[in-house]
């Protein structure tokens, strides 16, 4: 009987997501509307949910929260390629320029490629909790010397395969990873240019969405990642972004099959005013699970934030 | 947002900074540190940069015209308004451009304090700071300065937040 049954793995934790997302937003008292920050100075929310650029986080917080203040953002950010889609929603909350808690869903729709593999609709989420604590530097006022912010990150995921755990398994995937990641951040002032530098250790196969590691190799890789962004105006950046990624999952029993590629982004950020922010881009996520689908998975990335 | 009054700090009319620069020796004195005496601003090396980006402004002029916006926006701010109570904005309108002026090798005379001087006691945040900066993006934005000179501008101000952040 369906009512005696427990609920699947996939809605536990969707609750304790939620749980989470309340405990959030109730820690970040709703007394000040901060809007100190400069505009865009936050970078937008990533598709780990920690502010940065697109794909990867900067060693900003997110929210215009500035000194002694609070801040919070939620996001919704869906990418569609060819094969695939990638739907996706979190909430940060940011405190003194200085921490910064977040949380993100992601909920991937495999398409043909569940159906190839014998799994018709199957979708594959993901929850990341993210911890930013930016130690040292300040990425826009120094202008006048090198030194960048720096932060440093942990992510927490863990996923829910659905039908495909036991594949996971069977490759020897774990269905959670930490990533531990160390930013560096700054502003040329003067030619308006942002410049991001990231170094991520992580075990995460396709980001996460397929699993932590292999039977092959458990350890966590260090992969850097670069972001690259114009101001053309004070409410729009455009940029570049270059993330790299292990490949855990190459060789597999499916030989080459499950081989994944870099992913890279050139975007468009605008800031019409403090509370809202719209990031369109195009992506690149290399190949998803080539031994379905040899072509590269191309396509559209829209991300909405809204800041309190 | 209404930010709590502070008490006015000098008497209208009377120069500006005098009482907090004389404060901050009295303050250095009592600490038994060196006296910070009122040194006078010197103008800092500058290149074909400063000069180029001087002459992209208006010169004197035209930062007189951008510093007319940019006191009046300082002032009637409900957020930061409250530091500059008491300090005549025709003062300010002059002390102002002279800074800038004498910042990019312009050759002015600022008869005015050094930013540590002059903000010293104000307890000024960052986040009081930034909207500083933000106001000063406004009226550079009024008078219609190309957004790649307003951030050279602010390349060569943006430092002296160590200065000018007091907590």
């Amino acid at each position: 009987m369906r009512l005696h049954t427990p609920p699947p793995p996939h809605r536990r934790g969707r609750r304790r997501a939620a749980g989470l997302l309340a405990l959030l937003l109730l820690a970040a008292p709703a007394t000040h509307a901060a809007t100190d920050k400069l505009l865009l100075t936050g970078g937008v929310s990533s598709i780990d949910g920690a502010a940065g650029g697109g794909l990867t986080p900067w060693a900003v917080t997110g929210s215009y929260g500035s000194s002694g203040q609070w801040g919070a953002t939620a996001f919704r950010t869906t990418v569609v390629t060819q094969d695939h889609r990638l739907q996706e929603f979190g909430v940060a909350v940011a405190w003194n320029e200085t921490l910064e808690l977040s949380l993100a869903q992601q909920d991937f729709h495999t398409g043909a490629t569940g159906t190839a593999l014998g799994l018709p609709g199957l979708r594959l989420r993901q929850d990341i909790l993210g911890l930013k604590w930016q130690l040292a530097g300040d990425a826009v006022l120094d202008s006048d010397r090198a030194m960048p912010a720096l932060a440093l990150g942990v992510l927490a995921r863990q996923l829910d395969a659905g039908g495909l755990a036991p594949t996971l398994q069977a490759l020897g995937a774990r269905r959670h990873g930490v990533d531990v990641y160390l930013s560096a951040t700054k502003l040329l002032l003067a030619q308006g240019i942002l410049v991001n530098g990231t170094l991520r250790a992580t075990q995460a196969n396709q980001n996460g969405l397929l699993g932590f590691g292999s039977s092959k190799r458990s350890a966590h890789s260090l992969m850097p990642e670069i972001s690259l962004a114009w101001l053309a105006r004070r409410d729009l950046a455009l940029g570049v972004e270059w993330r790299r990624k292990p490949d855990n999952l190459n060789p597999s029993i499916l030989g080459a099959g499950l081989r994944e590629d870099d992913w890279a982004d050139v975007f468009v950020a605008w800031a019409p005013g403090k509370h809202v922010s719209i990031t369109a881009a195009w992506v690149d996520l290399g190949r998803i699970v080539p031994a379905v689908h040899p072509r590269r998975q191309t396509g559209a990335y829209l991300s909405l934030q809204v800041a309190l | 947002m209404s930010a709590p009054r502070q008490p006015r700090l000098h008497q209208p009319g009377l120069r500006p900074w005098l009482a907090l620069a004389l404060a901050a020796c009295v303050a250095a004195g009592l600490l038994g540190g060196t006296p910070a005496a009122a040194q006078p601003v010197t103008a800092p090396a500058t290149g074909p940069e400063e000069a180029a980006l001087f002459q992209a402004l208006g010169q004197r002029e035209g930062l007189g015209q951008l510093a007319d916006v940019f006191v009046d926006r300082l002032l009637t701010d409900p957020r930061i308004g409250h530091f500059f109570q008491g300090i005549r904005p025709d003062h300010l309108k002059k002390q102002v451009p002279d800074f800038i002026c004498l910042q990019l090798g312009g050759g002015c005379a600022y008869d005015g304090d050094s930013m540590k001087q002059s903000h010293a006691d104000l307890k000024i945040s960052r986040a009081d700071f930034l909207r500083l900066v933000e106001l000063l993006q406004d009226s550079m934005d009024a008078r219609r300065i190309p957004f790649a000179v307003q951030n050279q501008l602010l390349a060569r101000l943006a430092p002296m937040h160590r200065d000018i952040i007091g907590r």
